[in-house]
């Protein structure tokens, strides 16, 4: 599900700064609905960012990450060309893959 | 490899950190998430029980934590949040919003050149503390910062 997410990885002196918005209702499973039914739990739990297929975090998400989610975050000793991932999954098990090279 | 290995033991001591996850994530290269979630530490209501199943517990105030949050944010539904450590060998971070039906919002672990810096939006219930807690050098330290919001962002 490429189409869910969007990302961007620029340089920034010598570590790149990634910036990742993934589309996602993050539902926490305490809303209910129109019909006063409860909206069942649907979010995001893991996500694992790679550099070059290097695990560089390793995160874990609660319901309290903002519905559709942005992650900033920055590693050192990136350069122009590397190829930064994104392997996110939430808890019905769908998931969410991107990759970006570094410009 | 010695320091993968001696990671693994380590976190093979203490059941869900995220030090386990890297290790197994280490030995198992094509298993991308090798952790399973840590349920006890994100369910849970209690903000200390949060902590401490997260793994940061004991944890030292330290102002090398610097957390950017705005004073006061109009929508609890979507607030701004990023959390720096200046601390040297900054292993994770987690971020937990103390007045909200699950206290812990996100736990990050950082390795290979990954700088200890996050920035993400959260979701706040009420006005609350946000604490952001670090484990560095086998230590915890934390730090805090009050967020007014004057829209809830769980339940109507």
């Amino acid at each position: 599900m490429a189409d869910a997410m969007k990302m961007r990885a620029t340089m920034d002196g010598d570590a790149v700064d990634v910036k990742v918005l993934i589309q996602h209702p993050m539902d926490t499973g305490l809303l209910k609905d129109k019909n006063d039914k409860l909206i069942p739990a649907h979010f995001i739990n893991q996500v694992v960012a790679t550099l070059n297929g290097k695990t560089v975090i390793d995160s874990q998400w609660g319901t309290g990450i903002a519905k559709n989610p942005f992650i900033g975050f920055r590693i050192k000793g990136a350069k122009p060309g590397d190829k930064v991932g994104i392997n996110a999954v939430d808890n019905l098990g769908t998931k969410y893959d991107g990759e970006v090279v570094v410009a | 490899m010695n320091q993968f290995r001696r990671a693994f033991l380590k976190g093979a001591g203490t059941v869900g950190t995220v030090a386990m996850a890297i290790a197994t994530g280490l030995l198992k290269p094509g298993a991308v998430f090798a952790a399973t979630w840590n349920t006890l530490a994100f369910t849970t209501k209690d903000l200390s029980e949060a902590i401490s199943n997260a793994g940061y517990a004991g944890a030292t105030d330290s102002s090398d934590i610097v957390i950017k949050a705005p004073d006061i944010a109009e929508n609890g539904a979507v607030v701004p949040v990023s959390a720096t450590c200046n601390i040297p060998g900054t292993t994770s971070m987690a971020i937990f919003v103390e007045k909200n039906p699950a206290p812990m919002i996100a736990d990050f672990a950082f390795s290979n050149g990954a700088e200890p810096y996050i920035s993400t939006r959260i979701k706040m219930a009420k006005t609350s503390v946000v604490r952001v807690s670090v484990k560095a050098g086998g230590k915890n330290y934390t730090n805090s910062r009050e967020v007014k919001v004057t829209i809830g962002g769980c339940g109507g």
